[in-house]
């Protein structure tokens, strides 16, 4: 049982990757296929900040009434991380504005199709 | 728990306005699981980048593209095998990952005590994220920085060159009617 509740965070993880992970490769509309990268994405911040907690623990900011505070570092990567995903969310989705306008659809099969008949 | 409800409802909706806006509270739920874990700073970066700019992002392009999902036509079969088995050995992989919240683990000792110990004495300043952030790692972060400009400086190379490039009569969208 303590096993379980010493892990449950990582499964919780390992679902929500799974299920970002599905939605990239099972739908073909390409701005679903971004929203299940960001989903994918968040759960990779989850796991590191779930490796940073320390039991007891408070938000890495000093002060004289506490000794234990969480890992800062995981949270460092993070915030950088949270803002190149935003970069490469609005780089995918000026990607997908243009195919729409070259092609005229975002779903993947038709714009295969089109290929094809070229 | 609510992330993977929120997560299973953009899977299965087919009105992508709906999942983006899913999308935006998925972000702020995990925001709010990020200050239950000690992590504040990231939980505010996440309320704002995360469920703001993204879905403002998203909201943006919707509006130049259309907004409903074509339904998929072939079995998601495959794809399900594949995150299955990819899951199966994820989860295997975790059995050996340190206790949650465990002080003693690996990532935990290395460096940090240092960290927390030193750098309110040698910055000034008594959040340690931020110490960490802009001095210690401070290549990092501009390193940062250059991403994001290489991905603005992209994102106006595509569309404004697409709005150059469009023909009179080609479809016009919301943004050509401003014009």
């Amino acid at each position: 049982m303590t096993f379980v509740l010493a892990h449950l965070n990582y499964w919780v993880v390992v679902v929500l990757m799974m299920i970002g992970l599905y939605i990239v490769v099972s739908r073909g509309n390409l701005i679903k296929k971004i929203v299940g990268l960001n989903i994918f994405q968040t759960s990779v911040f989850l796991l590191y900040i779930s490796l940073a907690k320390v039991a007891g623990g408070t938000a890495p900011i000093a002060d004289e009434r506490f000794t234990v505070y969480a890992n800062p570092l995981p949270h460092v990567l993070i915030l950088t991380a949270i803002v190149v995903g935003v970069a490469t969310t609005s780089l995918g989705l000026a990607l997908v504005v243009r195919i729409r306008e070259a092609y005229g659809t975002i779903e993947e099969d038709e714009i295969d199709l089109q290929d094809d008949e070229e | 728990m609510f992330l993977a409800v929120t997560g299973f409802a953009i899977l299965r909706l087919h009105s992508l306005f709906a999942v983006v806006m899913l999308s935006g509270v998925y972000s702020l739920i995990a925001a709010a699981m990020f200050v239950a874990l000690d992590a504040v700073d990231v939980a505010f970066t996440e309320a704002a980048v995360g469920a703001g700019i993204s879905t403002v992002l998203m909201v943006g392009a919707l509006s130049l593209t259309k907004q409903r999902e074509k339904i998929p036509v072939h079995t998601p079969l495959l794809p399900m095998v594949v995150v299955l088995v990819t899951g199966a050995a994820l989860i295997y992989g975790t059995f050996d990952m340190p206790n949650f919240g465990d002080p003693d683990a690996p990532a935990n000792r290395y460096l940090v005590d240092r960290y927390i110990q030193e750098s309110p004495k040698e910055i000034g300043i008594p959040n340690i994220v931020t110490s960490v952030l802009a001095s210690y790692r401070g290549f990092d972060t501009l390193g940062e920085v250059t991403v994001i400009f290489t991905a603005g400086v992209a994102v106006l190379m595509l569309i404004g060159g697409a709005r150059r490039r469009r023909r009179p009569d080609s479809r016009a969208g919301p943004e050509a009617t401003r014009e």
